[in-house]
């Protein structure tokens, strides 16, 4: 099997594998403790914090860890609107948020302003702080989205931010592991399995200077962010997983770039009427998005995945909820047939070609199906 | 606000999920002339973003929703497309 979703999980880092061995015998009993088992694994957590912290651009006393992105999502919105509830209630999205965020926004914000995005998925940075008001709790921008790669004008927007007293919440889950934090974040989001830990490792930052109050009861653990007994294996493992994969990243990304490149010029050039969606040049370097005319998502997916090819759709007929994903909606861009190919860390040529070589006949055969051929 | 003007043939999508509608559409536009007007009554979701975008791939006019009640269905909506080519 090609594995060409690594936006969803990026498969375990052979580094991630041994820490996380180590740190079951040695990191298991509770870090809060005084006994000599106690202090090992404190030392456990206190190694992986420091390491995660100096990766993502943060100090250690600012980083916590929850049971995952979407958590660390949920609390940096609820938590901002707690410590800022004397300012307001206001808060500002993208249109291309993860749902973690909009769904946040959207039950506990007083108000919500969503500033769109262009066809590229794009926000504009002005228009994105003309919308900050004197009561907005919270601004939220993605470092780059999720579904098609485009990446968002943070530091552009950061400034003003700064400027007006507003924190920015940055959900880096995309970026992290591919390329630094950008800069200007009061708070960012990060999860350990996109980029070669384990699955639930989420990472909280928060800058000091920002007013932020934990939404759960009171819990003295990570700070009083995250309530609950640390996972420090996961955590051991998520941290030697970013520290061994970020050591040589530049040249991989550029490597998987050009393969992006190769898949966006290509993917048309075999199959009439596909629509490649995301911005070509400011974008993740190892993901791609395409939608084909006449296609069932669904079916295409089951069809790649029956020749050996894994990878994600945003078509409605793909989620639970029969819904365009928000994403493609907020584009403006053609949401059925849709696929979403994310490279992991040492994808090859040959596994480019051969997804290359089998997508036209499987379109093909879909549109024949569906007697759309030739429309 | 101007009335959107009546389509001169509709497709009807009702029950059927993307891309069926945007098919049906692209399978029946040669049937109007130039210039005339379909639409797509549909009940999907996903319509409301495919329609528009087949128009900008296909270089037709997507003029935008007319009302379901006035070519006599109870549920969807109608969305309608001017023929340019």
């Amino acid at each position: 099997m090609t594995y060409l979703d690594a936006a969803s999980a990026e498969p375990l880092h052979p580094a991630a594998e041994q820490a996380m061995v180590a740190a079951l015998k040695d990191g298991w009993a509770d870090p809060s403790r005084l006994y000599g088992a106690g202090r090992r694994a404190r030392l456990a957590l206190d190694a992986a914090r420091q390491h995660l912290a100096e990766a993502i651009g943060a100090r250690p006393d600012e980083l916590a860890f929850t049971g995952s992105g979407t958590l660390a999502c949920h609390l940096a919105v609820l938590g901002t609107l707690a410590g800022r509830r004397r300012v307001g209630t206001h808060v500002v999205v993208s249109a291309v948020e993860h749902s973690s965020v909009l769904n946040a926004a959207k039950e506990y914000a007083g108000e919500v302003t969503t500033v769109p995005v262009d066809r590229l998925g794009r926000v504009d940075p002005g228009e994105f702080t003309a919308a900050l008001r004197a009561d907005t709790a919270l601004a939220c921008l993605q470092s780059a989205n999720h579904e098609v790669g485009t990446v968002q004008p943070v530091a552009e927007v950061a400034p003003r931010c700064a400027e007006l007293g507003v924190p920015l919440f940055v959900d880096a889950a995309q970026s992290i592991g591919w390329a630094a934090a950008p800069k200007g974040w009061s708070l960012l989001a990060a999860s350990g399995h996109k980029w070669g830990g384990p699955p639930g490792v989420g990472v909280l930052a928060i800058r000091r200077r920002v007013r932020w109050r934990s939404p759960l009861p009171e819990d003295e653990r990570e700070g009083g962010r995250s309530p609950g007994f640390e996972n420090i294996p996961a955590v051991a493992a998520a941290a030697a997983a970013l520290t061994m994969r970020l050591d040589g990243i530049g040249p991989e990304a550029a490597r998987l770039s050009a393969m992006v490149d190769r898949i966006r010029a290509t993917v048309p050039a075999l199959v009439p009427d596909v629509e490649v969606v995301g911005d070509p040049a400011h974008r993740l370097p190892h993901l791609v998005t395409f939608s084909c005319l006449y296609v069932d998502g669904e079916a295409l997916v089951t069809e790649l995945d029956r020749l050996g090819f894994a990878v994600n759709s945003g078509s409605s007929c793909t989620s639970s909820t029969l819904r365009p994903s928000h994403v493609l909606e907020a584009m403006g861009v053609l949401s059925h047939g849709n696929v979403r190919v994310s490279l992991p860390v040492g994808t090859t040529d040959t596994d480019v070609d051969g997804f290359l070589s089998v997508v036209p006949e499987v379109v093909r055969r879909l549109r024949a199906v569906a007697g759309a051929e030739g429309l | 606000m101007t009335t959107p003007p009546a389509p001169a043939a509709v497709v009807d999508s009702l029950g059927k999920l993307c891309p069926i509608p945007v098919i049906e559409l692209a399978k029946h536009i040669g049937d109007i002339p130039v210039g005339a007007i379909i639409g797509v009554l549909s009940d999907d979701e996903a319509a409301a973003l495919d329609i528009p975008a087949w128009c900008r791939l296909r270089e037709q006019d997507y003029i935008g929703e007319g009302s379901a009640a006035d070519v006599g269905s109870d549920r969807g909506r109608l969305y309608l497309v001017r023929r340019r080519r």
